[in-house]
């Protein structure tokens, strides 16, 4: 039971400048469910892939069953018998689902694909994981949480001897999630070993025998899971409570002024309907929710990337809903949206450039763009965003996650917005950056904007929002105000339609 | 966590100064083995020969750069030395007939705009396709056979000489600078290393991401048909059936030059590096007698060693 499976021992890797590890020395034991926690950023992903192959370490040993190996790709580390179950799923869309649960393992390159015998297989895993999901379905069109589940069972197919999983429950609702955690159980049982990467506290010590902490790419310690609590893990995740790192909300309360923000019944097919919201100048809003519960949805209508079918948007003076980004940002109303690589930033150009994107004519002459207008107000902007005027030639893809973050708020308060929406503003962002992102929301409030802003993260929901609703199924199931707990809030995010009709 | 000071790597530096330091290396070997490279008829008959060329590679810098891709430049090349020459001959206005066949590219270029962004049909197959069409139309117009023209006033624009320096070879300068000016200074030329870059950021952040698009075919159009009608005037003819390798030469000098295919990287200088490390090769080859097979051999290689850099650099960059 307790010989150890996989041992590190002084394992570091950097990606450009950035440390993700430093010097790791851990022990997974066989037979045992091992949790690495830690902030975004802490290294806790990294280190899951380093074990899985997906990553080579620059520093250290890896040894496994006490000889020591080099995984060159995930060839290798699934020839060894593990199994790496990522964040990012790696399914092929156009394919089955059984397809993709043997993928790889289909045999020799010449041998007739046995369909019979893998559909079997696949009747036996399904009954096996309670995983209901149509063997014949194209992968591609089956939600997250299914795609999810399809990626589970191509880890339990190749009856890996470790399977590591990167937060498997982020995409999950509830009851999947439970039904996730039962399965790590079952795979205990049968002797297997599992990594599993989270930051969902209550996950991890649902399941662990024994939890890691990681915090700034280094371990802060290995125990028994049974010995520690949500709370004995934040302190040394964080270094520090959780309190701390959030801005004193105003202590008037904020303006009685004409909202900035007023929507009324605004409804998308499918997405989510009758949605009422109100933002006045200086109040940070939040928005908590499952995945999948339209908070997105809803931001993104706002801002014109999606037609509603009904409602009305007003923001300050102008009359929505906004046909486009760019209309939306006319009438004062901008967003940092969720995923800063995909839809924010230009990469492979400067801070410089993206910052100004959207400006081009206020820093332009007769449409030459005026390098002397650009540096003078990124001079002021960049150190109000807590970024080093020097990177302003920098090509953001090699900044840093919360350096990143940083460039998108530049761009979008370059002009003071009336509505500043922010869509889960810390995600990837190294815990110092995110205390800096707080105190700037709060400071973009208290300068008379107002924030909304949505985040799956309930503390920092809890934390910083002067006014939180929660978002369930499409519509909004509540609205909570004063002193709000995380219980408050997962109450209604969770809460069934008979609770509701009693509430 | 992360370190101050950007950290470029090897491989970019290798893409940004390698391709420059071949093209002087290149340069040298050929001025010292060759004496009559070494004279100054050579290098503008030089810049002459690649005017066609050179005006092409600029146009498709800024398509490739705005995330585009334009196999119809041959095709566009063709049709408006075509137009222009009917024009001339049928309407009888030499001015008219050049005006005409220039701004023909503009139009085509702006049908092929609006087929990638609004039709959303990819770009090589929406190109490959629409270069069949203008292609088919120009066979329209010849009916298969050349037209000729023998007005004096339209063969001037491409033989008009200033010294040893043709009127292309002038334009293809005045285009290139035009080019790089547009791409390097404008807030257009931003747009477009933005919509190239990063499509759905650049729509995020409120630009008109598909106008941008359609500019940049327009632009890749106009300078095929501006390089069309230069040589439809020089041969004092239309013909259909013409040089039908410019795409693939056009977007092999701008490849070689270092202007990434994926989008959003790459200048005109860079572009034009590529256009000369060609025109080296070629003239090399030529004055140094060399089999040219070697040249094609050495040609491909080139053009895969250009992209691998391309895609290694990219993979540092994430």
């Amino acid at each position: 039971m307790s010989r150890p499976l996989v041992e590190l021992a002084g394992v570091s890797k950097r990606f450009g400048g950035a440390t993700a590890l430093a010097e790791v020395d851990l022990t997974i034991l066989t037979g045992e469910v091992h949790c690495l926690v830690g902030e975004n950023g802490a290294g806790k992903s990294t280190l899951g892939k380093v074990v899985a192959g997906v990553h080579r370490a620059d520093e250290g040993i890896l040894r496994l069953r006490g000889e020591q190996v080099t995984f060159r790709s995930p060839r290798d580390s699934i020839a060894a018998g593990i199994a790496f179950i990522a964040q990012e799923l790696a399914i092929v869309p156009d394919r089955s689902v059984l397809d993709n649960v043997f993928l790889g393992r289909e045999g020799s390159a010449l041998s007739v694909v046995r369909r019979r015998a893998q559909l079997a297989e696949y009747a036996a895993l399904a009954a096996r994981t309670g995983f209901d999901v149509d063997p014949l379905a194209r992968a591609g069109s089956l939600r997250l949480a299914e795609q999810q589940k399809v990626e589970i069972m191509r880890a339990l197919a190749r009856d890996a001897e470790l399977i590591i999983m990167d937060e498997p429950t982020a995409s999950l609702g509830g009851a999947e999630a439970d039904q996730l955690l039962r399965i790590i159980e079952d795979l205990r049982a049968e002797g297997r070993t599992v990594v599993f990467v989270t930051h969902f506290l209550a996950d991890a010590l649902a399941v662990a025998d024994r939890v890691t902490v990681l915090k700034d790419g280094r371990l802060v310690r290995t125990s028994p899971a049974a010995g520690e609590t949500p709370d004995s893990l934040v302190t040394s995740m964080l270094g520090r409570s959780l309190g701390s790192m959030f801005p004193d909300a105003r202590v008037d309360g904020p303006s009685d002024g004409d909202a900035v923000l007023q929507v009324r019944a605004l409804s998308r097919p499918g997405e989510f309907a009758g949605v009422d919201l109100e933002v006045r100048p200086g109040e940070i809003v939040g928005i908590a929710g499952l995945v999948g519960s339209g908070r997105t949805e809803l931001v993104e209508t706002l801002v014109g990337l999606r037609r509603p079918s009904g409602g009305s948007v007003r923001v300050a003076r102008t009359n929505g809903p906004f046909r486009s980004p760019r209309h939306a940002q006319r009438a004062g109303l901008v967003m940092v949206p969720e995923s800063r690589k995909d839809h924010g930033l230009v990469l492979g150009r400067t801070v410089r450039e993206n910052v100004t994107l959207p400006h081009l004519d206020q820093v332009s002459r007769l449409s030459f763009v005026s390098r002397a207008r650009q540096t003078a107000v990124l001079e002021t902007l960049l150190p109000e965003v807590g970024l080093d005027p020097r990177r302003i030639d920098s090509p953001v893809g090699e900044l840093s996650g919360g350096n990143q973050q940083k460039v998108m708020f530049a761009r979008w308060l370059f002009e003071r917005p009336a509505l500043l929406i922010a869509d889960e503003p810390t995600r990837g962002v190294d815990v110092g950056a995110r205390a800096g992102l707080y105190a700037l929301l709060r400071k973009v409030a208290d300068e008379g904007s107002g924030v909304l802003f949505v985040s799956s993260d309930n503390e920092e929901v809890i934390g910083l929002a002067d006014r939180v609703l929660v978002m369930r199924a499409g519509r909004v199931a509540g609205e909570l105000t004063g002193e709000v707990t995380e219980d408050d809030v997962l109450r209604l995010m969770f809460a069934d339609e008979t609770r509701e009709e009693i509430a | 966590m992360s370190t101050l000071g950007a950290q470029r790597s090897h491989i970019k530096l290798a893409r940004d100064y390698g391709v420059l330091l071949s093209a002087v290396g290149l340069f040298v070997v050929l001025a010292v083995a060759s004496a009559p490279f070494r004279t100054a008829t050579n290098q503008l008959n030089l810049l002459d020969q690649w005017s066609t060329i050179g005006i092409i590679a600029c146009g498709s810098t800024l398509c490739i750069v705005a995330g585009g891709f334009d196999l119809s430049v041959d095709a566009i090349f063709a049709l408006s030395g075509v137009i222009a020459a009917w024009t001339t001959v049928h309407l009888g206005s030499p001015v008219l007939g050049l005006l005409l066949g220039m701004a023909s590219g503009l139009v085509l270029g702006l049908f092929n705009g609006v087929l990638v962004t609004i039709g959303r049909i990819n770009p090589f197959v929406a190109t490959i396709a629409s270069s069949v069409v203008f292609l088919g139309i120009a066979q329209l117009i010849t009916q298969g056979s050349v037209i000729a023209v023998d007005d004096t006033a339209f063969s001037e624009l491409g033989l008009k000489r200033f010294g040893d320096l043709t009127l292309p070879a002038l334009a293809f300068v005045v285009f290139a600078v035009l080019s790089a000016v547009v791409l390097a200074r404008t807030v257009v030329g931003r747009k477009l290393y933005a919509v190239g870059g990063n499509y759905e950021a650049a729509r995020y952040s409120g630009i008109a991401v598909d106008r941008v698009q359609i500019f940049a075919y327009a632009v890749s159009g106009l300078s095929a048909s501006i390089a069309g009608v230069l040589a439809a005037s020089r041969n004092s003819s239309g013909q259909a059936d013409l040089r039908t390798e410019l795409a693939f030469q056009a977007i092999t000098a701008v490849v070689i030059g270092g202007v990434s295919i994926y989008g959003g990287e790459g200048t005109i200088p860079r572009a034009l590096v590529g256009v000369l490390i060609l025109a080296l090769i070629g003239n090399g080859f030529n004055l140094l007698a060399v089999d040219p097979a070697y040249q094609q051999v050495l040609l491909g290689t080139i053009i895969v060693l250009a992209v691998a850099v391309d895609a290694w650099a990219r993979r540092t960059q994430r």
